[in-house]
């Protein structure tokens, strides 16, 4: 083994404390069975944020459009559990499909221009999408959401229950799967030459990287993993509806994945506990205005500097 | 048709006078800030709630809403736009939905999440129609034209013939060298701020009557800002301006004639647009 591939391989090496985390996670349905339904909510839209660091962490790409796929996603799940078929392994691999494709159209968009260009690019699709859902209401349901999806048993076993434990189950063990393929995906020589065109396009191109196939390749996957998560999203829920392509949570997702941290697997798992958690404290004691703490929070997050959020000594010092 | 033309162009006309801060704000900074609506939204309120509490007259507000929001531009960007202007555009996204975010439940906990409405003085109520109503002119999106015209030519004749317009436009081509030059930069961004901050909270006021004016204003139209100054480029009036002009004639003509579509096309019409132009129509070729 020469060098280079030993120095990949131990960069793919999970550590000790992962080992524990996942762990953890798993069984958290176990010990908190009353909170399950919130603990399959969390999961989803951490997957979500995984699949944006992805794109914005390791790629460099400034997306405000981030939940076109999600809603994709949620749309295609929800609909093919409707009308097709309600198994919801074959209908989150549609979902995931269907929004692959849609990634892979809409990754031409961000190959040119800015990040001003890429930033409107990504914010025009989203809300094409949301007009379409709004506009096609025999097929979406319109602004009333997409009802009565009810789904079968995953693997044909476990029937999706009121108090959510299947649908934690199932959204945990799909997230763990993603994550072991992101680790592997981020470590590979694929991975490490997203990294080198997020910091310098121009020398990537130069030492041979095929910029626009890698970045096409990031943006379609990205996309799809969001679609994933959209489609664990209609299915545990059993609901579509026009929110899911908003602005907010392409903002939400953002914020979430900033918080944790960009470029790092576990970035967006524990940006989205950070922030499910911040949205129940607040809103609990301020429930129309908690955007205002939401908004203040980012102010001074920006102000500070991401990167000293956790290093809190360094908070005197002038950057 | 030529109503709906006129209206295009009203509209239009206002667009441009909303988003040319954010052009300037853009090109100038390389700042991509999102809170511009809130801007703009300050500027309506400061009209309605002077109307409404002050009773000061419409015609004295408009010019108010453009003094106060220009202050309140000056002192955001001393205090805290300053500091961003270095910092990768991620965190200039967040910081200035932040501020959105802040602004919207502001207004919603002060005044109230219900639309405002702009009582406009008698004069400007009325309505001409031209060549047996194949032109019909609202006066007030006539005095909406009509001003938005003077005030581009003013913002022209400031770019280009003041010693100020020539700083501006050499801190856009180079900061560096403009500052090398003996020019103050900082001195320059914060005018210039505050005039695109002040530009903003007049098309508010103007248009609270047009565009509605409720607390979730910066995000509805922050899509609307983004286009015109992504598709017109930053060089120059001429760009934002063209494009505002053809998003208010699009916008309007496609709610008219096909509105099961409505906002579809003007999105579509600019992701096309930035595809085959990622600078921006007119802009000046790469950069």
């Amino acid at each position: 083994m020469n060098r280079s591939a030993l120095s990949l391989s131990l960069a793919a090496k999970p550590r000790w404390w992962e080992f524990a985390l996942w762990a953890f996670l798993l069984s958290l349905p176990l010990l908190l069975p009353t909170h399950a339904l919130l603990i399959s909510e969390i999961t989803v839209i951490a997957l979500f944020a995984m699949s944006l660091d992805l794109i914005l962490g390791y790629s460099g790409i400034l997306s405000l459009g981030h939940a076109a796929f999600f809603g994709m996603g949620a749309y295609s799940a929800a609909l093919f559990a409707k009308h097709i078929n309600p198994d919801p392994l074959l209908g989150l691999a549609v979902a995931t499909s269907v929004t692959a494709l849609l990634g892979a159209i809409c990754s031409l968009g961000i190959l040119r221009g800015s990040d001003l260009t890429r930033l409107m690019v990504t914010l025009g699709v989203a809300l094409i999408l949301q007009e379409l859902a709004n506009k096609l209401d025999f097929i979406t349901g319109g602004a009333d959401g997409l009802q009565g999806v009810v789904m079968g048993p995953v693997l044909g076993q476990f029937e999706f229950d009121l108090m959510g434990q299947t649908a934690a189950w199932y959204t945990l063990s799909t997230t763990l799967a993603v994550f072991l393929l992101l680790r592997q995906v981020v470590v590979s020589p694929f991975g490490f030459s997203l990294q080198a065109i997020r910091d310098n396009a121009l020398r990537a191109q130069a030492i041979g990287i095929p910029v626009y196939a890698r970045l096409i390749a990031a943006y379609t996957l990205a996309a799809a993993l969001a679609g994933m998560a959209g489609g664990l999203q209609a299915q545990t829920t059993g609901f579509a509806s026009l929110d899911v392509f908003g602005f907010d949570r392409s903002a939400d997702v953002l914020l979430m994945l900033v918080i944790g941290g960009t470029g790092w697997l576990w970035g967006g798992i524990v940006g989205a506990v950070v922030f499910k958690s911040l949205h129940s404290i607040i809103s609990a004691w301020t429930p129309q205005y908690w955007t205002f703490w939401l908004g203040l929070f980012l102010v001074l997050l920006m102000l500070v500097g991401r990167a000293r959020l956790i290093r809190p000594w360094t908070w005197g010092r002038r950057a | 048709m030529l109503t709906l033309l006129f209206d295009g162009v009203a509209y239009g006309m206002l667009l441009f006078i909303l988003s040319i801060g954010l052009a300037v704000t853009l090109g100038l900074m390389n700042f991509i800030n999102l809170a511009h609506g809130a801007f703009a939204m300050a500027g309506g309120y400061t009209t309605v709630l002077l109307m409404q509490h002050a009773g000061l007259p419409f015609l004295l507000c408009v010019p108010l809403a453009f003094v106060f929001t220009a202050l309140l531009g000056a002192v955001m960007e001393a205090t805290l736009y300053r500091r961003m202007y270095n910092k990768p555009h991620l965190d200039q996204v967040l910081f200035s939905i932040g501020l959105t975010f802040m602004a919207v439940a502001g207004v919603d906990y002060f005044v109230g999440s219900t639309q405002q409405l702009v009582q406009l003085p008698e004069f400007l109520k009325g309505r001409t129609e031209l060549w047996d109503g194949a032109l019909g002119m609202g006066h007030y999106r006539l005095a909406i034209i009509a001003v938005c015209v003077v005030l581009t030519l003013e913002l022209q004749l400031l770019l280009v013939r003041t010693r100020f317009g020539s700083q501006l436009r050499a801190a856009v081509d180079n900061q560096r060298v403009a500052a090398g030059l003996g020019i103050d930069v900082n001195k320059v961004f914060l005018l210039t701020f505050a005039v695109g901050s002040g530009l903003a909270g007049l098309g508010g006021a103007l248009g609270a009557e047009v565009l509605g004016l409720d607390p979730i204003f910066p995000f509805k139209f922050m899509i609307y800002f983004l286009i015109v100054v992504a598709v017109g480029g930053t060089s120059g009036l001429t760009g934002p301006l063209l494009a505002a002009l053809l998003l208010g004639i699009a916008d309007v003509a496609g709610e008219y004639y096909i509105p099961k579509l409505g906002a579809f096309i003007v999105y579509s019409l600019m992701i096309v647009i930035l595809l085959w132009r990622p600078q921006g129509l007119f802009s000046r070729g790469g950069k």
